[in-house]
């Protein structure tokens, strides 16, 4: 009896394809032990518990599944507003439509560039090479193989926000981005992403938050249907610092945001939320992890999903609260409004806890559109499609208040706002 | 103004016959109220014209100004000028209370072809109506009924009327849960929208509430049927000898 063909290994097929960036020399220890830890763990697969309820093939799988480009009919998001741009197209930096890398209170570079950048050596890989409590092996491929990316160094005040603008324009477009920031003690920066950035994307993005420093990240994901991405935060917090960080997802065929995020300085402060609407051809999957190692922090996850038409939503939650974490304050909501019976929602929330004078409380709910709130609107003369969505919006408010800035969050309701009437039942 | 003919209804669900061919009309500028033991089928009266799902007509009509309020959506109705003040307001989290009744003011607007009303008029008018409520600032920035008490719920009732000017008003049991002070500032509320155009439809289990809102006609009605009409007078019968005479009396 012959042998059977040795089976092909997805992890080896995917490196081989892989496009070797020509990198900076500061980075080619990290990149090299980070290649090693894709290795190590292998990429993922359908049968990783971490990868349960979402597959991982079409984001392991060589070349990119094409993606149709998307005619954006509602114009750039936050257009109006003050903000320093950093564009990529198909993950590819365009210095054409950015805006010159100058600002007061912050030092911006790229990844791309051959430049000596000491705060970046030390700092590149080194929360994603800890995060892997559950392997991220995505994570590390994008470490060991990002092409470009943003270096922030924010030493004070941000005079305005950064918006990374990241436009798709080839329908087989393949970009991986690796930026990091590093806010010193004190500093204070808020960052915006906007747009669906390529066919597929893998973007890493390391936070190092110092001291009473204060990070908002604010994200749109494009409204491209059958873009994917993986993305993943990693976010290390000082002494009194804050983290706050927002996601808009309205289509694409599969994301998967991961955002961990360790509690390192007491009294430090961590939310997390998302809001995502999906209709049809949509699997979001949300996976955070959160680790309480200091005393006195406050950490939330609030995430609520709309879906429709078979659409398909996974929570994967946890807070891990470390010996000695006192008087941790965790907080974490999952929550889906399923519009119809095809749709999806598959939630995983965890706790665990090493500390005994904590305060954690999670829920996760399913529930479809209040009958009697639908009845009372209507019966003071609104149509029904008008006060189904005003109750949507009103699901997802707590996720979008987490959103502290008025003007965004006007924004991005917004663009709520303009997807519901879109897809009205 | 509203009419209703013979109208007969069941439970969707369970079949089970709830009004059996009630007959009534209420005048515009006129006040009738309805009076009945629990179950005698005065709130499913009061569901039904306003469009609530679950039940079933069977037979009859209900008509407002000569338009046929059964074959009517709920927000029709409402635009055509019914008002259902709710004996159990809903709570609605995260849709504030100024949100919603300008949503609800501007679409009834639309729905009879006129212009949206202008904030700046809108905020006037609501602040208004809202003191006259003593309905404070914070009480219309917060959701819609959330965290309210009983009478706070009452009064939003009251003030999304006022706001929503509608030609026929019913109020299905506005006394339940109120104390003394709060009845009669719902009953003022109610006493200033009075007017000729107008009609009031108020069902209530007890007198009480008609010391304040004084009722032109008031009915008894019993197992699904108007079973006595007479004046006031027939208000403070009930509450002297109950409904046990009056039933013998017709049965």
């Amino acid at each position: 009896m012959a042998n059977p063909a040795p089976k092909t290994n997805a992890t080896d097929a995917r490196l081989a394809a892989i496009a070797k960036p020509d990198a900076a020399a500061w980075s080619h220890s990290a990149r090299d032990a980070a290649a090693k830890r894709v290795v190590d763990m292998q990429l993922p697969e359908r049968r990783d518990e971490y990868w349960k309820y979402t597959r991982p093939d079409t984001l392991v799988q060589p070349d990119a599944p094409h993606a149709a480009l998307f005619h954006n009919d509602e114009g750039p998001l936050f257009d109006e507003m003050d903000r320093l741009k950093v564009v990529f197209v198909d993950g590819v930096f365009d210095p054409d439509a950015s805006d010159d890398l100058e600002m007061a209170g912050v030092r911006i570079d790229r990844l791309a560039e051959p430049a000596d950048i000491h705060w970046a050596a030390d700092l590149y890989g080194s929360l994603e090479a800890d995060g892997h409590y559950v392997p991220r092996p995505l994570a590390a491929l994008n470490t060991a193989y990002a092409s470009d990316g943003v270096l922030i160094h924010v030493t004070g005040k941000a005079e305005k926000p950064i918006n990374f603008i990241y436009l798709h324009q080839d329908e087989t477009s393949d970009a991986i981005l690796h930026h990091l920031i590093k806010l010193d003690a004190d500093a204070e920066m808020t960052l915006l992403e906007t747009g669906p950035a390529a066919a597929r994307f893998n973007k890493c993005m390391e936070v190092d938050v110092a001291d009473g420093a204060t990070f908002h990240h604010v994200r749109a994901q494009g409204r491209d249907h059958e873009r994917r991405a993986v993305t993943h935060s990693f976010a290390r917090l000082g002494k009194e610092s804050t983290f706050k960080s927002f996601t808009l997802t309205v289509n694409g065929r599969l994301t998967r945001n991961e955002c961990v995020i360790t509690l390192t300085g007491d009294d430090a402060i961590a939310h997390v939320a998302g809001a995502c609407v999906g209709d049809g051809d949509f699997h979001h999957d949300d996976t955070v992890f959160v680790t309480h190692d200091a005393v006195g922090c406050e950490s939330r996850q609030v995430f609520k999903k709309v879906l429709r038409n078979g659409a398909v939503g996974v929570f994967q939650g946890k807070i891990l609260v470390k010996e000695g974490a006192q008087k941790t304050d965790g907080y974490q909501i999952s929550q889906s409004l399923l519009l119809d019976d095809d749709s999806q929602f598959l939630a995983k929330p965890e706790l665990e806890i090493y500390a005994d004078d904590v305060a954690c409380s999670h829920g996760s709910t399913s529930g479809a559109i209040d009958e009697e709130a639908l009845f009372y609107l209507r019966s003071r003369g609104v149509p029904e499609s008008e006060a189904t969505d005003l109750l949507t919006l009103a699901f997802l408010a707590e996720a979008v208040e987490e959103i502290e800035d008025e003007a965004l969050r006007d924004a991005l309701v917004d663009r709520l706002q303009g997807w519901l009437e879109r897809h009205r039942g | 103004m509203l009419k209703i003919n013979d109208l007969h209804v069941q439970l969707e669900e369970e079949g089970k016959q709830i009004l059996k061919g009630v007959d009534l009309e209420v005048e515009a500028g006129k006040v009738h109220a309805i009076m009945g033991p629990n179950g005698s089928g005065k709130s499913t009266l009061s569901y039904v014209l306003s469009g609530r799902d679950g039940y079933e007509v069977t037979g009859g009509a209900a008509t407002l100004d000569g338009a046929d309020l059964l074959e009517m959506e709920p927000e029709e109705r409402a635009a055509a000028g019914l008002f259902l003040a709710f004996q159990y307001p809903v709570e609605i989290p995260g849709v504030g209370n100024m949100t919603f009744l300008r949503t609800a003011v501007n679409a009834q607007r639309k729905a009879r072809g006129q212009d949206e009303i202008s904030a700046a008029d809108f905020l006037k008018d609501i602040r208004a109506k809202a003191k006259d409520l003593k309905i404070d600032a914070d009480m219309l920035k917060r959701p819609v009924n959330v965290g309210f008490s009983g009478g706070e719920k009452k009064r939003n009732e009251i003030l999304q009327m006022a706001m929503l000017e509608p030609k026929m008003c019913i109020l299905d049991e506005t006394d339940s849960g109120l104390d003394v002070d709060a009845m009669k500032l719902v009953a003022e509320g109610v006493n200033a929208l009075r007017s000729e155009g107008r009609g009031f439809l108020v069902i209530t289990h007890y007198q009480r509430l008609l010391d304040h809102i004084k009722p032109d006609v008031v009915h008894i009605m019993a197992d699904g049927k108007i079973v006595k009409t007479g004046g006031p007078e027939l208000a403070l019968e009930v509450e002297n000898n109950g409904y046990a005479d009056i039933l013998a009396e017709v049965a």
